[in-house]
């Protein structure tokens, strides 16, 4: 059989079935790592889409090749044959050729592969600032040791493992007990509510009764106010702001009292103080950044704070 | 004429490894283009500070890769000095290390020589009008390069971990946490949690050494290419012309080709 055909290369009809031949054998080969359930569906599918694919490129070969009817055409229409028979082949191409989904299955496949690479380092960019943030708790030690109506300055390590770093500062005063008989502490966080420099106790620090016991510094001080070095933000004695630039009260921790020992709990923001100790009618928020409104129309702005969605 | 020897010689020695390279990377041809460039006539020492700005940042970028060889950016304590170890090796680079109180003052103090060389180029830029018709992308771009050396400036402030170093990053944290509905997300960010903790020093010595210098850098070979394109703009009072003629835009002249549908296809 001496036909031409062999002098333009024998190109296949195109096909879709290698595409899922190849997520069949991926899904094979990750199958090996992570279960033999994902490689016997990977096994099914390659087998399934390699026989599709053989069946699709070989039917050239099985299929007997039909017989062509010769051309008849008159010579005289030659001319205009052939440009209609142009304007058809035109008009007879696939609107989606070849070469498009080529170009877009680069772009497609390139993008996927982007996002698989990218999502997942992303993730560890942002997602390690906002999860798993729990901290130590923070045990004070025993209540005898905060005189009633005096502050107290205690410092300890949020969180022993990261060290220094995570040194706090509270001031503490016992209030006694509230009338229902339970009681009452006031715990100033020192984080000045404006921008969050160190907030100190206006008043001089009894040095000689300071104690150090398992990290927690206890300093007594008489205080009726705090204030601000670093923009002269001022605080009275309940944490309300006096003067300076301040937006809210100074935040406070929440406590228990264990085996007769003061255990500090979880900090929260504070929009404002009514009454003094242990009557204290105190408007409570969950915590956030210093500088942001917690009350009124400016906390509109702020209508998720990471303390909302994390604990 | 024939060469004399002398020249058969340099041309073997010199010209014919450069007609080599060229031809493989067309390097020549660039170097030429990029630096054999006319510029109006009148120009002044002016239309120098975007080049003593590019001298800062190189000068910036070589002296912060050498201090990195013995800056340890650790919050833990040295239990040799009772100092964190990040301070620690800030006192030995600048009391101990043979010159390194040079080079880190030079750091220190090329960082403002940086900003102020930035901001007095924008001002030359936008006193001069040169940021007009073709310049405007270059403008764009110089903007986001004063942004990074912001940034740079923010980031790099914090490892000495002193206490001025500490609470002046406080400070810059809860700025940005004052923010409207981001600004606290963006603080949490920045300090690796609620408060600034051992995870926040490393971070913030990986934004200042190699996250915000990468994008610097990139937008520096953007500018710079912008600037050898499309040439110095002459001053105000130039009797020369100081922009261009604006040509009229092909409908179909660029990106044909590029874009399906945009013609040329």
């Amino acid at each position: 059989m001496s036909d031409t055909s062999h002098d333009t290369p024998h190109v296949p009809g195109p096909s879709l079935w290698p595409i899922a031949f190849a997520i069949g054998v991926a899904c094979l080969l990750l199958g090996l790592v992570i279960s033999w359930i994902v490689a016997a569906i990977g096994a099914v599918i390659a087998v399934a889409f390699g026989f599709l694919w053989a069946r699709d490129v070989t039917r050239d070969v099985r299929d007997e090749v039909p017989a062509i009817e010769p051309e008849t055409r008159a010579v005289a229409d030659q001319a205009s044959a052939t440009t209609t028979r142009a304007v058809a082949t035109e008009q007879s191409l696939p609107a989606y050729t070849r070469s498009r989904f080529l170009e877009a299955s680069t772009l497609g496949v390139g993008a996927a592969i982007g996002a698989i690479i990218t999502l997942p380092v992303l993730g560890f960019t942002v997602l390690p600032s906002f999860t798993n943030l729990e901290e130590d708790e923070a045990d004070l030690g025993p209540i005898e040791n905060f005189p009633e109506g005096e502050y107290v300055i205690a410092s300890f390590l949020a969180n022993a493992s990261a060290g220094e770093v995570s040194r706090r500062t509270t001031f503490v005063r016992n209030n006694g007990t509230t009338e229902a008989g339970e009681p009452s502490f006031t715990i100033l966080y020192s984080r000045c509510v404006h921008l969050g420099c160190p907030v100190q106790p206006n008043g001089p620090i009894d040095e000689e009764n300071t104690t150090q016991v398992d990290g927690v510094e206890l300093r007594p001080v008489l205080a009726q106010s705090f204030g601000c070095p670093c923009h002269g933000g001022l605080y009275d004695a309940e944490g309300n702001r006096q003067a300076g630039p301040p937006v809210r009260s100074l935040d406070r921790m929440t406590f228990s009292i264990k085996n007769g020992r003061l255990v500090l709990g979880e900090l929260y923001a504070v929009g404002n103080v009514s009454g003094t100790g242990a009557n204290a009618a105190i408007s409570r928020y969950p915590w956030s950044v210093p500088g942001t409104h917690v009350d009124g129309v400016e906390a509109w702005l702020y209508p998720i704070v990471p303390s909302q969605v994390t604990g | 004429m024939a060469k004399s020897k002398r020249d058969q010689m340099i041309d073997m020695a010199v010209l014919a490894p450069l007609d080599w390279v060229d031809e493989r990377t067309g390097a020549v041809r660039g170097t030429k283009w990029f630096l054999f460039r006319n510029v109006p006539r009148d120009i002044s020492w002016m239309q120098t500070l975007g080049s003593a700005a590019l001298t800062a940042f190189i000068v910036q970028a070589l002296t912060g890769a050498i201090l990195a060889m013995y800056y340890k950016p650790s919050s833990e304590i040295d239990p040799l000095t009772g100092n964190p170890i990040a301070y620690t090796s800030i006192q030995a680079i600048t009391d101990e290390l043979t010159l390194g109180w040079l080079v880190r003052g030079t750091h220190r103090w090329g960082a403002s020589v940086f900003i102020i060389l930035l901001f007095l180029h924008m001002g030359r830029v936008f006193l001069f009008g040169a940021y007009k018709y073709p310049r405007e992308l270059q403008w764009i771009t110089g903007v986001l390069i004063l942004v990074m050396g912001m940034l740079m400036g923010f980031t790099g402030y914090l490892l000495p971990w002193d206490q001025t170093a500490y609470w002046a990053t406080v400070v810059g944290i809860n700025l940005n946490g004052t923010a409207p509905f981001a600004g606290p997300w963006l603080a949490q960010f920045l300090a690796s949690g609620p408060e600034i903790g051992s995870d926040t020093l490393p971070k913030w010595y990986a934004l200042h050494m190699l996250l915000i210098p990468g994008a610097l850098i990139a937008l520096i070979g953007i500018h710079i290419y912008l600037v050898t394109r499309l040439g110095v703009s002459s001053p105000p009072w130039s009797k020369e012309a100081a922009g261009r003629e604006r040509t009229a835009v092909e409908p179909t002249g660029a990106r044909a080709g590029l874009v399906r549908g945009s013609g040329g296809d």
